[in-house]
């Protein structure tokens, strides 16, 4: 316990006595300062141990060669990235992540937006459209895939079924090299859009109804309304939920396994299911950490864009 | 623009009825109040003649069309809400002019009329803030230059001064007096507040219990009374309300709850009745142990006028107020005699109309 000088001294005050020193120092003394470590050092172990240390480890691989089990051989310093920066096999899967990246998150935020600004309304049995919108939420990764390969199947799929009721030409969904980017991009969408669902709905629906009432009797069409009251309103949801769609879609990895394997012919080879081939089938951990350590700054990259171009739109 | 309301009534199902039976005619340019204490329908009222809230029976009419089921944008009317409503995201002059850039006027008309509504309320050199960097007058007086801008005849105001404090709220009550008067703009205002009532309003509409219980000018509402429940309504302190008895030997006395007899030019018009007498029409007095009729409780020193809470014998409260500063101590006896005028009310509570009132006396 500590024990400070004024605590010892509690006798109250006659009326027309003044107090005598009434300030109290917060200087730290040499015991407390091992509070800090004390409060932080849990926290700091954990982050140390899952974070900070693969992070420098893996910038430090990138900087090597390595042989099969990881262990760093001889330093080459940039070469790993100049290597990689020149092949063209690379920027091809980056040039088709980004192709991903831009359509699921423009996509998954104009869907979960008009989905949810049709379930702000106050309409009979909106309760069930709102549940079913946001229930991807709960689907694993793995149950999309294996359900969404169900549909995209070429012989018994939902899709080539309709193509066949139609008489429309039959697509090979996930053999095609721009249908099966398409596929992945629509999975995606498709599971994302629970969860910016949920939360667009409820930006949407803190917004103060006086505001559309107030527009409502100063003559505002419905659609002037959302374009000027609720999007600027929820600018600063939308924002968040850009950046997460955006960086979630750089990190897929399980949905591409799932359904394609990045193929076919490198066409859904995004770069974290790159790094993962080339780090675990190939063995080149050197080259695997390179691509991360590329990868992190492509969406450090981007966040700070987004931060940049945004934040004076959505700050009121 | 006139506004005329029918049998007006609100029901958010079967079984809850809010508003029963409102009918009146709120004429061009008038300013009207609806008050009321919390809860009594009043901000629905007003949402029906904007078009916000659908309306269950009866017809509003404005000028000669009625527009029970026009859209609010039809009804040419503007409304300042209690939270002002104001756009968090733009600037005090886009606020403004917000509502004409979504009707698509010409941008040189907006630009006058939003720039002649700021001068219109001192807000010019402002323009450019948002509003969180406004006061609570300030951004009052931005909804307030929103309603100016546009050229709807009617306003409608919920509650708009109930967000401020009690300095500001009376600068405002004058300026929103003044623009209403200097626009001839017909408004409805929505209040709790009696005295926002009693101040500004052409008409007062009393509302309480889903009915209208009385429509008249300030100095009816406050001379005439309706019933027990509008004169407790208006005037601070409160009106007193006592039961009291005609004489058994002259019908000319008047009984107080036994402590106390008035003597009438007239006969008391009923054998039991209750009679309301407002604060200051009580005298008091010290007096001794054998002539005093109530016991002072305490007294609050307001500085022209000091309130003294008593108890009468029969053990009704009152309150008096009494000019200056009169020192009664606690549990002081005292004589209080009612003096000239009185309101008489029947067991339920409405007003007897005596044949001339202007000649009773105590």
């Amino acid at each position: 316990m500590l024990k400070s000088p004024a605590s010892s001294q509690t006798k109250p005050l006659a009326v027309n006595q003044t107090k005598q020193r009434t300030k109290t120092t917060f200087a730290l003394n040499a015991k407390d300062k091992y509070y800090a470590w004390i409060f932080l050092g849990p926290s700091l172990l954990i982050l140390s141990v899952f974070i900070f240390y693969p992070m420098i480890k893996t910038l430090y691989l990138s900087l090597f060669l390595t042989n099969t089990v990881g262990k760093p051989t001889v330093f080459v310093g940039l070469s790993n990235y100049i290597s990689l920066l020149t092949s063209a096999d690379y920027l091809s899967s980056l040039g088709v992540t980004m192709v991903y990246v831009f359509a699921v998150t423009i996509l998954t935020i104009a869907i979960g937006l008009v989905l949810a600004n049709y379930a702000s309304k106050e309409l009979a049995g909106i309760g069930i459209f709102r549940t079913l919108f946001s229930a991807t939420m709960g689907v694993s990764v793995s149950v999309a895939a294996i359900f969404w390969l169900f549909i995209f199947n070429p012989s018994t799929g939902f899709l080539s079924l309709i193509s066949t009721w139609l008489h429309l030409p039959q697509i090979g969904w996930l053999t095609d090299p721009t249908a099966a980017m398409i596929a992945v991009t629509i999975t995606t969408v498709w599971m994302n859009l629970g969860f910016t669902f949920l939360i667009l709905l409820g930006a949407i629906q803190s917004v103060p109804t006086t505001l559309y009432e107030a527009a409502n009797v100063e003559g505002a069409s419905p659609r002037y309304q959302f374009l000027h009251i609720t999007i600027p309103m929820i600018s600063p949801t939308l924002f968040f939920v850009s950046i997460i769609t955006l960086i979630e879609a750089f990190k897929s990895f399980g949905l591409i396994d799932l359904m394609t394997k990045g193929g076919p012919t490198n066409a859904t080879n995004m770069l974290v299911y790159r790094i993962y081939k080339d780090a675990f089938y190939s063995g080149n951990f050197a080259q695997a950490s390179a691509e991360s350590i590329i990868l992190t700054a492509i969406i450090a990259l981007f966040t700070w864009l987004q931060f940049k171009i945004l934040e004076k739109r959505v700050n009121y | 623009m006139s506004i005329t309301l029918r049998n007006i009534r609100k029901d958010y199902d079967q079984n809850t009825e809010v508003l029963k039976d409102v009918s009146v005619k709120v004429e061009t340019g008038e300013f009207f109040v609806i008050v009321g204490p919390s809860g009594c329908g009043k901000s629905t009222l007003l949402r029906m003649i904007a078009g916000l809230t659908p309306i269950t029976g009866g017809e509003v009419q404005i000028d000669d069309q009625v527009v029970n089921e026009l859209p609010p944008k039809a009804r040419k009317l503007t409304m300042v809400f209690q939270n002002y409503a104001l756009y968090p995201f733009l600037s005090v002059w886009d606020n403004v002019a917000f509502g004409l850039k979504a009707r698509k006027l010409d941008s040189a008309d907006i630009k006058q009329r939003v720039d002649n509504a700021l001068k219109m309320v001192s807000l010019t050199k402002l323009r450019k803030r948002k509003p969180r960097e406004l006061s609570g007058g300030q951004r009052q007086r931005v909804a307030l230059a929103r309603a100016v801008a546009s050229d709807a005849k009617i306003c409608l105001m919920d509650e708009p001064l109930s967000n401020l404090d009690a300095q500001l709220r009376i600068k405002m009550r004058q300026e929103i007096y003044a623009l209403q008067r200097k626009l001839g703009l017909t408004l409805i205002y929505v209040t709790h507040d009696q005295v926002e009532a009693m101040t500004m309003a052409d008409h007062i509409m009393v509302l309480h219990d889903k009915h209208v219980q009385q429509i008249g000018t300030p100095s009816e509402i406050y001379q005439t009374p309706a019933n027990d429940f509008v004169a407790k309504f208006f005037g601070t302190p409160q009106i007193n309300i006592l039961p009291a008895k005609r004489s058994a030997d002259n019908d000319h006395i008047l009984n107080v709850s036994s402590d106390l007899e008035i003597a009438l030019n007239q006969p008391v018009p009923a054998e039991n009745l209750k009679i309301g007498v407002r604060p200051d029409d009580f005298k008091i007095e010290r007096a001794d142990g054998v002539s005093s009729n109530a016991v002072v409780k305490n007294t609050e020193f307001l500085g022209n006028e000091t309130i003294v809470y008593a108890t009468m014998n029969s053990g009704s409260d009152i309150h008096v107020v009494v000019d200056g500063q009169v020192a009664f101590r606690s549990y002081e006896p005292v004589k209080v005699t009612a003096s000239s005028k009185l309101l008489f009310f029947d067991q339920n509570g409405n007003r007897i109309n005596l044949a001339k009132e202007a000649l009773v006396h105590a």
